[in-house]
């Protein structure tokens, strides 16, 4: 049994290596990933939103639900965590 | 402070020190926009600068300065703020969180924008100082 899962991970892993040719290289001005609103946003964020940092343009404005969510989650995390180490008032019945 | 003995050095430094972290916190949320920052680190390094102050005074004297109770409505708060700055674009006749539409009058579109992004990361600030203050106070049984 013990065989057979190394095996399976070496064959995984090989499949990785073999589809790994195919990626497009680290910082390739030509990946899908840089021609699809990159550009948009290096070009046009200053313009339209006055902001000279592009992350933050792109965090709070072009991505706000994202941010919307995130800041959900952590306020979530936030009152689980009241909830679960809250100690009782040794009065409470 | 949390060891045994109280220790001057400690206290001193750790009184000196937490203004500037608390103003550089601020700092890091106002400029924002310029360099890098915005609301999650700025609150994260205010929350830092309470919980300083926590570890080193202990609970009795920073409870009056800063009341635990206020941690969590100051988290709510927040969002209240990101969700609100949403709301008052899309009931000014944008879509939810399209500052372009923001109701204020007598500024440029790009300026809305700006400001809109100003709103949303003090709220991303006064939330993430919130809930880390009081993950911090309820870590250490402070009663609710």
């Amino acid at each position: 049994m013990k065989w057979l899962a190394l095996i399976i991970v070496l064959l995984f892993g090989a499949l990785l290596l073999y589809a790994e040719e195919d990626l497009p290289r680290y910082g390739d001005p030509e990946a899908p990933a840089n021609l699809h609103v990159s550009p948009y946003y290096i070009e046009k964020s200053l313009e339209e939103t006055d902001t000279p940092n592009i992350v933050t343009a792109v965090l709070a404005d072009y991505r706000g639900y994202d941010t919307f969510g995130e800041t959900t989650v952590i306020f979530t995390a936030g009152v689980v965590c009241i909830l679960l180490l809250m100690k009782e008032k040794p009065d409470d019945n | 402070m949390i060891t045994r003995y109280r220790n001057i050095i400690v206290d001193l430094v750790c009184r000196v020190i937490s203004p500037f972290i608390l103003l550089f916190g601020l700092y890091v949320v106002i400029f924002g926009h310029y360099s890098p920052g915005g609301g999650f680190q700025g609150g994260t390094i205010i929350a830092a600068g309470v919980i300083l102050l926590r570890l080193s005074l202990g609970k009795q004297q920073t409870s009056k300065k800063f009341p635990p109770k206020l941690a969590p409505i100051l988290g709510a708060i927040g969002l209240l703020i990101y969700g609100g700055t949403g709301l008052a674009a899309l009931l000014s006749g944008g879509m939810y969180l399209d500052y372009a539409h923001l109701p204020i009058p007598g500024i440029s579109v790009a300026e809305k924008r700006y400001l809109g992004i100003l709103f949303v990361e003090i709220g991303v600030a006064l939330g993430v100082f919130g809930v880390l203050v009081s993950i911090f106070d309820s870590l250490t049984g402070e009663r609710q």
